[in-house]
C-alpha cells in the first residue's frame, strides 16, 4: 500500500522506470568524458617537482609558454569576429527565396567537409610563394617578389576563416530565418528605411544568436592545431596553446605540464565565452516570432 | 502627405509566378471612408492591401493620392499605418517603444514623441502595460498595441489585415466596436481586409467583394446584403440556399423557375430568358414554414438561441436550409415557401 503511494509520489516528480533509459548515455559520458577529464585535472596537480601548482607555475613563469595564450587569442578572436561579421550580411541577403539559393549555400558550406589538412594543402598551393595568387600578382606587376601568406600568422588565419565561416554562416542563417519577416515590413510601414529596419529591428533580435555563434566559432578556432603546424610557423608566430600542450605531453613526456596547459586552455575559453554570454544577456533573448 | 481628398486605385494588377493574384482592381477611396475588402482566402484581398501599403510592387496599374502617384513610392515614405494579422509587434521593444517607433523614425522632437505616444497608449487603454514587452500581453492587448502603433502617426490611411482573426469570439466583438469607434472619433480612412462577412457588413461604409483576384461587386453593406450582383456574392452574403434551376417563364422582373422537382417565383438579377440555366438564391431566414409550398423532410436541427437552424430535404433530394422558431422533430414532414421578392434568380 505505502509502497504504491511512494511510487506514485516519485512518478509525479519524474522518477520512474523510464529513467533507466538514461543509463547507457550516462555511462558513456562518465567513462569517455568525465573520468578522463577529471584524471587530466588530477594529473595537472601532480608534477614531478614544484608541489601541487608546480606545473602551472612552470607554464606561467616561462614567457615562451605563457605567450602562447596571447598568440592563440590573437588568432582566434579576429578569426571568430571576421567569421561572424562576414556571415551577417551574406546571410541577411540570402534570407529570402531566390533562384540558385541552394547552389550558393552549398558552395559556402562545402569547406566544412574538407577538413583542415586538405584546406592547408590548398592554401599552400594557392597562397604559397610559387602559388597562383603570387604568380598572378607578379605577372601583372603589382608586386616584385612573392607576398608571404603561408607558414606564418596569415596562413593560419586564412585556414581558420575558411573552416570557421561555414559554421558561422549556417548558424546565422538559421537564426535569421527564425525572425518573423513581417517585423521588418511593419517597420517599413512605420517609416523605417532599409538600414533602420536592419539596425533597429533585425540586428537586436539577431544579437543573442550572434553571441552564441561567436562563442562556437571562437572555441573552434582557439583549439586550432593542424593548420597551425601545416600552414603556420609552429615554432614562432603561430605557436598556439595546443602546440605547447602537445610538446609538453608527447615530446617532453611531461604529462602533468601537458594536462595543466590543457586546463589553462579550457579556462581561457570559458572566460571568453562567459564574457560574451554575459553581454548576450543584456539583449532581448525571447521569441522572435519566426518559425524558430 | 497626410491630408488628401481621395485615393485612387486604377487597374491594379499583381501577378505571382505567372498567375494573377489580383487583377483589374479600380477603386476610389474617399477621405474618412471605411472600406472592407471581403472574400475567401486566396481571393487577393491581402495582396491588394500589401500593394496599397507598398510592401508588394504592382505588376500593372497605378495608385494615386489625389494627383500624386503613389505606387512608385516605397512603403516607408507612404505614411500609411498598417495593422498586421499576427500584429508584428517588435518583441524586443516595450509597448511604449513599439508605439513610439514610427514617431522616432520621423525624428520628431522628444516632447512631441512622448506626448503623442502617451495619447495613443491612453486611447487604447494600455497605460498600465506601457512598460511591458509584447510577449507579456494577452492577444487582445497585443492587438490594441498594434492599433496604437499604426494610428499614432495620424496616417492618411490605416490598413488592417484580418486584425481580429486571432481573437476569441467575445473579444472579437469588443474589438470590432473599438475599431469602428476609433475610426469615427479620429476621422481615419480605413481599408480593412476580412473573410468574415458579418465583420465587413458591420464595420464598413463600403464593401469590395473579391473572388479569384477579381472584383465581384462594390457597394454599401445594404446594397450587397439585399441585392448581391451574382451567385458568388450571394453565397458570401448568407444566401445559403443556392439552387441550380431553369427559367420557365418571365413576367417583367418576376421569373418562374423550376428544377429538381421545385417550382419557385423569384426576382431576376440581370438578364434571364426562358430556358436559361440559373441559380436561385434564398436566405435561410426567408424560407418559411407554411400551409402551401414545397414538402420537405427535416434532417438536422441546430439550436441557435432565438431560433433553430434546420436542414431539410425535398423528395428529389435537394437540401434546403431554413429557420424555425420552434424545434421541429427530425424526420417530420413540413412545407416551406418563400416570398418571390426574397428569391433572387442569378444568371449562371
Amino acid at each position: 500500500m505505502s509502497d504504491t503511494a511512494l511510487r506514485h509520489r516519485l512518478a509525479e516528480r519524474g522518477v520512474d522506470r523510464q529513467l533507466l533509459l538514461l543509463v547507457p548515455g550516462l555511462a558513456c559520458v562518465l567513462a569517455l568524458f568525465v573520468y578522463p577529464f577529471a584524471y587530466g585535472i588530477g594529473l595537472s596537480f601532480q608534477p614531478a617537482s614544484g608541489g601541487v601548482l608546480g606545473a602551472y607555475r612552470a607554464f606561467f613563469t616561462d614567457a615562451y609558454q605563457r605567450d602562447t595564450i596571447a598568440t592563440t587569442l590573437g588568432l582566434a578572436l579576429p578569426a571568430a569576429i571576421l567569421n561572424v561579421a562576414a556571415s551577417v550580411p551574406i546571410a541577411y541577403l540570402m534570407r529570402g527565396r531566390f533562384r540558385g539559393k541552394r547552389f550558393l549555400t552549398t558552395i559556402l558550406v562545402v569547406p566544412i567537409t574538407l577538413g583542415t589538412v586538405l584546406t592547408a594543402e590548398g592554401l599552400l598551393n594557392y597562397l604559397g610563394p610559387t602559388g597562383w595568387f603570387n604568380r598572378a600578382l607578379m605577372s601583372i606587376g603589382v608586386i616584385d617578389e612573392p607576398v608571404r601568406l603561408t607558414n606564418n600568422y596569415w596562413g593560419v588565419f586564412f585556414s581558420l576563416v575558411i573552416t570557421g565561416f561555414p559554421f558561422a554562416f549556417l548558424l546565422i542563417l538559421s537564426y535569421l530565418s527564425g525572425i518573423d519577416p513581417t517585423l521588418e515590413r511593419a517597420a517599413a510601414t512605420l517609416g523605417a528605411g532599409r538600414w533602420q529596419r536592419f539596425s533597429r529591428i533585425t540586428l537586436p533580435l539577431l544579437a543573442p544568436g550572434l553571441a552564441t555563434t561567436f562563442c562556437l566559432t571562437f572555441v573552434l578556432a582557439f583549439s586550432v592545431f593542424p593548420s597551425a603546424v601545416l600552414v603556420g610557423d609552429p615554432a614562432g608566430s603561430t605557436r598556439v596553446v595546443s602546440i605547447a600542450a602537445y610538446h609538453a605531453a608527447y615530446e617532453a613526456y611531461d604529462y602533468p605540464l601537458g594536462s595543466a596547459i590543457a586546463v589553462i586552455m579550457g579556462v581561457v575559453e570559458l572566460v571568453v565565452v562567459a564574457v560574451v554570454l554575459g553581454l548576450r544577456s543584456l539583449f532581448y533573448t525571447g521569441s522572435t516570432g519566426g518559425k524558430g | 502627405m497626410s491630408d488628401f481628398a481621395e485615393l485612387r486605385l486604377d487597374g491594379v494588377r499583381r501577378r505571382f509566378g505567372g498567375r494573377d493574384a489580383l487583377t483589374g482592381l479600380s477603386l476610389t477611396i474617399r477621405r474618412g471612408e471605411f472600406i472592407a475588402l471581403l472574400g475567401p482566402s486566396g481571393c487577393g484581398k491581402s495582396t491588394a492591401l500589401n500593394c496599397l501599403a507598398g510592401l508588394l510592387p504592382l505588376s500593372e496599374g497605378s495608385i494615386w493620392q489625389d494627383e500624386t502617384r503613389l505606387d512608385t513610392v516605397p512603403p516607408e515614405r507612404r505614411g500609411f499605418g498598417m495593422v498586421f494579422q499576427n500584429y508584428a509587434l517588435f518583441p524586443h521593444l516595450s509597448v511604449r517603444r513599439n508605439v513610439s517607433f514610427g514617431l522616432q523614425m520621423r525624428r520628431l522632437p522628444r516632447d512631441e514623441v512622448r506626448r503623442r505616444t502617451d495619447e495613443a497608449i491612453k486611447l487604447v487603454r494600455l497605460e498600465e502595460h506601457a512598460a511591458k514587452l509584447p510577449g507579456q500581453l494577452s492577444g487582445g492587448q497585443q492587438q490594441r498595441v498594434a492599433i496604437a502603433r499604426a494610428i499614432v502617426l495620424e496616417p492618411a490611411l490605416v490598413l488592417m489585415d484580418e486584425p481580429l482573426s486571432n481573437l476569441d469570439a467575445k473579444l472579437r466583438l469588443e474589438m470590432r466596436t473599438e475599431i469602428r469607434r476609433l475610426h469615427q472619433s479620429l476621422g481615419l480612412t480605413t481599408v480593412y481586409v476580412t473573410h468574415d462577412q458579418e465583420e465587413a457588413l458591420s464595420l464598413a461604409d463600403r464593401l469590395v467583394v473579391l473572388r479569384d483576384g477579381r472584383v465581384e461587386q462594390i457597394g454599401t453593406p445594404q446594397e450587397l446584403h439585399n441585392r448581391p450582383a451574382n451567385r458568388h456574392v450571394a453565397d458570401f452574403m448568407g444566401y445559403r440556399n443556392l439552387l441550380p434551376m431553369k427559367v420557365k417563364a418571365v413576367h417583367g422582373a418576376t421569373v418562374t423557375v423550376d428544377g429538381a422537382g421545385l417550382t419557385l417565383d423569384g426576382t431576376a438579377v440581370g438578364d434571364v430568358a426562358p430556358g436559361d440555366d440559373v441559380v436561385a438564391g434564398i436566405r435561410p431566414e426567408d424560407l418559411l414554414a407554411g400551409e402551401h409550398g414545397v414538402p420537405v423532410t427535416v434532417e438536422v436541427v441546430e439550436y441557435q438561441g432565438r431560433e433553430f437552424a434546420v436542414e431539410a430535404r425535398t423528395g428529389e433530394g435537394v437540401a434546403l436550409h431554413l429557420r424555425a422558431l420552434e424545434r421541429p422533430a427530425v424526420g417530420e414532414r413540413i412545407t416551406v415557401t418563400a416570398a418571390p421578392s426574397r428569391v433572387l434568380v442569378f444568371a449562371s
